[in-house]
């Protein structure tokens, strides 16, 4: 499984290793919802060392598919949550 | 699996569906890529012919004026041996003249040549990169499904427009060498055409110049003068260094034959 980074490129992943990332991220969905700054953040950032720990990182003229994407390291709750609405991430 | 990773990939495949059933096909787009990148490297390929042609021309008359220069110094001598010294002066101030633009010529051999190599140089470097983009753009064909895409193709285009400006870049020289390489052509054409590479008596130049070469030229026919009277007392040994004198082995040919001169004179 490939993870990308936005901002900071791709992971490759045993699929093992998701019930764990999952786990923080399903913890991230829930602080966002509930507009938990700090604890997002915190989460956040447990999730990226996760990915960055436990993945291969991919050399960057690699040409994978990302079948899981995170947002950057220093993106805001609000930020996060924009992009998750319908017309958000890409415009138009 | 419903996190905020699942859902951004999620949310990132729709959209880049959504933004590709309305793009013009990103395949077409790189294939005319690589197309007008072809066309980039013929046109370094012809400036690196057209710099190549220059330099034979130069090299055929290179060796034209060396052969003139050769018949003149010939001519100085059988003058000497017939006793003209008078018509052996003027061949050799005119050969004189005829070194000196040989001289110029080399100079300008070996800075073509220069320019050929660097333009030979950044030929190879973009057939490279146009064969390394024909592979990438190959890959990304391959790999290329609607939901790679947005993330994808953003990156790749990213890495085009790179490789484009630098294609910008090398074409930009080869065609400026091309210009200035024609130019120079264009004024070898037109003093053949005047006369003045063929005529390399100095006679076409004006008066003035004409003099004034002649007194620069002075003391090397004076020189050479009198290393041909040694050489017709001298024989066949002296005969071939003179032959072959006027390059690099000049100035030791010299001094045995000003040690040996005057008793000649005398």
């Amino acid at each position: 499984m490939i993870v990308r980074i936005m901002g900071e490129g791709q992971w490759k992943l045993a699929d093992s290793h998701l019930v764990e990332l999952n786990r923080l991220d399903d913890e991230l969905l829930e602080e966002m919802e509930s507009g938990d700054q700090e604890g997002f953040r915190r989460t956040l950032h447990a999730l990226l060392d996760a990915v960055r720990l436990i993945g291969e990182p991919l050399p960057d003229d690699a040409l994978e598919p990302s079948e899981l994407i995170l947002p950057a390291p220093d993106a805001g709750l609000d930020e996060v949550r924009a992009m998750l609405r319908d017309d958000g991430l890409i415009p138009g | 699996m419903s996190g905020v990773m699942k859902r951004m990939g999620m949310i990132f495949r729709a959209k880049a569906n959504k933004a590709l059933d309305r793009a013009e096909d990103p395949r077409e787009t790189l294939d005319y890529s690589y197309q007008k990148q072809l066309e980039l490297l013929q046109k370094v390929r012809r400036g690196v012919a057209d710099v190549a042609t220059s330099r034979k021309r130069l090299e055929l008359q290179l060796n034209q004026l060396q052969g003139q220069s050769a018949k003149l110094e010939d001519q100085g001598r059988k003058a000497l041996a017939l006793g003209r010294e008078d018509l052996a002066r003027e061949a050799l101030s005119r050969r004189a003249a005829l070194q000196q633009q040989v001289s110029d010529l080399e100079v300008q051999h070996q800075t073509l040549q220069g320019e050929e190599e660097k333009l030979t140089l950044a030929a190879q470097r973009l057939q490279a990169k146009v064969d390394a983009f024909r592979t990438k753009k190959e890959t990304i064909k391959a790999t290329y499904t609607a939901a790679q895409a947005q993330t994808r193709i953003a990156e790749s285009f990213s890495g085009i427009s790179e490789e484009m400006s630098d294609v910008g870049l090398a074409i930009q020289r080869a065609e400026d060498k091309t210009a200035q390489l024609q130019a120079r052509a264009g004024a070898i054409d037109e003093l053949l055409a005047s006369g003045a590479l063929d005529d390399q008596s100095g006679l076409a130049k004006d008066d003035i110049q004409a003099e004034l070469d002649r007194l620069s030229g002075g003391t090397d026919v004076e020189l050479e003068l009198q290393r041909m009277k040694a050489e017709l007392a001298g024989g066949p040994s002296a005969q071939k260094q003179a032959i072959e004198g006027g390059g690099a082995a000049a100035p030791q040919d010299q001094t045995p034959q000003q040690q040996s001169h005057p008793r000649f004179e005398k």
